[in-house]
């Protein structure tokens, strides 16, 4: 009669959150394909050094306002001037430079420990010393990440670099190099940024929602003010202050830039909804039946917190996380398009698109300055939106879009 | 009604302190005067310089009489537009900067609402696909690419509007247009989830039993309460086209007061960077009162108490 007992038993295996997101996530293939291109972008942009571009920094005036071109020129290839003539660059020139360092090193190993003054300047020649044949080619200063791989990148390609496909800026500048170098600043700083407004953010809404009771409504509290700080102004403020060439100074010897302020910065504006979502999760979580269930099992509380509580908070804080990094790369950009942001000889798509804007006039179009680094940045934003989007969908149904 | 206009008010106050407090911090730590300059004063004139403006009494007693001063809405004189107090640019400003945002607003809810409704009414076909991707595209594009790609097609290649400037009802077709694009595109996608939402409940499935036609059930029953989300996200818009005047002001060269927020910024104009943080500050704020006071108006089962 009753038919369910005679049926075997099927040992069901449980799905885990994140295969069934992932299912789910794989069944949408405009979200695959931003996935693909947001892979695409950022390993375009992590390998840059090892790509035959042309020096993004690298000032050609006679080939100003030049439109995209198929062919190379010579002026395309890798160059060091030595007097009136210019030569390849070529790995013996690193080598000097590397050897020319070494010898200031050890110098600087030699000098007293409370000559700082002495001590400060060679360790600023050491850095020239590297950066020499690098910044001789017109490439902005690098690490010892982006040396390795531009090294790589001469032995593979020589001093081949593409020509300009994308055309040349007001100062004879590859287009096609600067997008690129300005992917890497423009990622990095959204990750970096982002990466701080989620620490500050969980922290503060985890404690919160645990603690509960007055200091939660204090703590809540403060949120809904700041909510109402018009934020953009405030970080615009204080930037143009601290961007004051005296305090400019005085920040530099700590080795404080620009840059590092604006992560403190974003991060400081971005965790209020990091904070009020996690905070939200935490309460709920706090009283979900199976977190009783595991406790009545003698669980322990490092246990509960690993095992129920962090993974149901973790779907949130990713989803929010990749909602948050296309939102800190579009204020990026747009500071830097205000001209608050990176500053140059650094590049970020925001001032790519400044510049390009900057330039336009009636009688002569250079769209090219306009609509390459329009494509990066719409392209890359797109993708990272959708896929926001997407993944929100797969992990949690019920968060809707706002 | 009226205890919940007097808390926010309270609470208005205190936002304000608190930002105003921040932005003079900042201001007053930071390195350099206003006397700052290639050409100095002798130094006797420059005491009685800084006596005249106080700037030889204690932080503290600055900070009294600069928040007297704003108590009594003056914000103070422009260190770098010569002849001008803060008020009086502001009230220059103001006017541009406002026509500017409301057509930004107007056009973004009424294409928003519409896009979304039409979406959400015809789910799954192919025009609620495309609009979708177009609000997607709208969110994800930063304005300034988007008046980028505008000023090249209607400003050069199809001739049709001013690319940039100011002066008559034609120059706000396409900064208004560029200014609320991203807007119009959530406003559609919250539109239509909302209208999802309503479509799927009980009192929708009763309108249509009772033979009502559906264009009556999603204009007459549903669209109120769609129209719920979409109001509380006005508050953030109008914050959102607030800043992205910024940008969009620079762009066009549109005397706005977004426009007069970067160049004091850059100048180094600090009362009058101060007095529009603040200025902007009260605005943000009324605005997400008024939209919470919306909530009872527009559903009945919100009571004052709750907002």
């Amino acid at each position: 009669m009753q038919d369910f007992d005679s049926k075997p038993e099927v040992a069901r295996v449980g799905k885990s959150l994140w295969s069934d997101a992932w299912d789910k996530l794989r069944r949408n293939r405009l979200a695959m394909i931003c996935m693909v291109v947001l892979a695409v972008v950022a390993l375009g942009a992590f390998f840059t050094p090892l790509l035959p571009l042309q020096p993004s920094d690298n000032t050609v005036t006679s080939r100003d306002f030049e439109p995209p071109q198929l062919r190379n020129k010579p002026s395309d290839y890798l160059k060091v001037r030595e007097g009136e003539e210019f030569r390849p660059l070529t790995l013996e020139d690193i080598d000097q430079a590397t050897a020319a360092a070494r010898v200031i090193r050890k110098e600087l190993a030699n000098v007293p420990a409370d000559d700082t003054e002495r001590a400060r300047r060679l360790t600023a020649s050491i850095k020239d010393a590297i950066q020499k044949p690098f910044r001789d080619a017109g490439f902005t200063d690098m690490g010892p990440l982006s040396r390795w791989m531009t090294r790589l990148r001469i032995r593979l390609f020589g001093d081949y670099s593409l020509p300009s496909f994308a055309g040349r800026d007001s100062l004879g500048r590859d287009v096609l190099a600067r997008v690129f170098w300005g992917a890497r600043v423009s990622i990095i700083v959204s990750i970096v940024a982002t990466m701080v407004s989620l620490v500050i953010g969980v922290s503060y809404g985890a404690i919160s929602g645990y603690s509960g009771g007055s200091v939660d409504a204090v703590m809540m509290r403060i949120v809904d003010v700041l909510y109402s700080v018009p934020f953009i102004f405030v970080v615009i403020f204080l930037l143009t202050i601290l961007g004051e060439e005296q305090l400019k100074k005085q920040l530099a010897e700590y080795g404080i830039d620009r840059i590092t302020i604006f992560y403190v910065v974003v991060g400081a504006i971005y965790w209020l909804t990091m904070a009020r979502v996690v905070r939200g999760q935490v309460l709920s979580l706090k009283k979900e039946l199976y977190v009783e269930a595991a406790r009545s099992q003698g669980a322990g509380q490092a246990r509960i917190i690993a095992r129920h509580i962090v993974p149901n908070v973790m779907s949130v804080v990713i989803v929010y996380l990749t909602l948050t990094i296309p939102r800190v790369m579009l204020f990026e950009a747009f500071l830097s398009f205000l001209g608050l942001g990176v500053e140059s000889p650094d590049v970020s798509w925001g001032m790519l698109a400044s510049e390009g804007l900057e330039v336009i006039n009636p009688i002569r179009t250079y769209w090219w300055l306009v609509v390459f680094p329009s494509i990066a940045i719409g392209l890359t934003l797109f993708a990272l939106n959708f896929f926001g989007d997407s993944l929100r969908d797969a992990l949690d149904p019920k968060l809707r879009d706002a | 009604m009226i205890a919940y206009f007097v808390k926010r008010f309270v609470w208005l106050l205190l936002t304000v302190w608190v930002v105003f407090t921040l932005t003079w911090i900042l201001a007053n730590f930071s390195p350099g005067t206003p006397f700052t300059s290639e050409r100095s004063f002798p130094p006797e004139i420059e005491a009685n310089l800084r006596r005249r403006y106080n700037l030889d009494k204690p932080a503290y007693v600055r900070y009294m009489y600069d928040l007297d001063n704003l108590l009594r809405f003056d914000l103070g004189v422009s260190t770098k537009q010569v002849d001008f107090t803060v008020n009086e640019l502001v009230a220059l400003c103001w006017p541009v900067s406002a026509s500017l945002g409301l057509l930004a607003l107007a056009w973004a809810a009424i294409v928003g609402l519409v896009a979304g409704v039409v979406s959400a009414a015809r789910r799954g076909s192919l025009a609620d696909f495309s609009l979708m991707s177009l609000a997607t595209l709208g969110i994800a594009l930063p304005n300034f690419v988007i008046a980028g790609f505008c000023i090249l097609l209607f400003g050069f290649l199809i001739p049709l509007l001013p690319p940039a400037g100011w002066g008559g009802p034609r120059y706000m077709l396409l900064p208004a247009f560029c200014l609320g694009a991203p807007y119009a595109a959530y406003i559609a996608r919250i539109a239509r989830t909302g209208m999802l939402d309503v479509l799927s409940q009980d009192y929708v499935r009763t309108a249509r039993a009772k033979g009502l036609s559906r264009r009556a059930v999603i204009l007459k029953h549903a669209l109120p309460t769609a129209v719920i989300p979409v109001v509380s996200f006005l508050g953030p818009a109008v914050a959102g086209i607030i800043t992205g005047s910024l940008v969009i002001e620079k762009v066009f060269a549109i005397p706005g007061i977004g426009y007069s927020f970067v160049q004091s910024a850059i100048d180094n104009d600090t009362p009058m960077a101060m007095g529009i943080v603040v200025l902007y500050t009260i605005l943000l704020f009324t605005m997400n009162t008024l939209v919470d006071a919306a909530y009872t108006w527009l559903d009945p089962r919100v009571s004052w108490d709750d907002v």
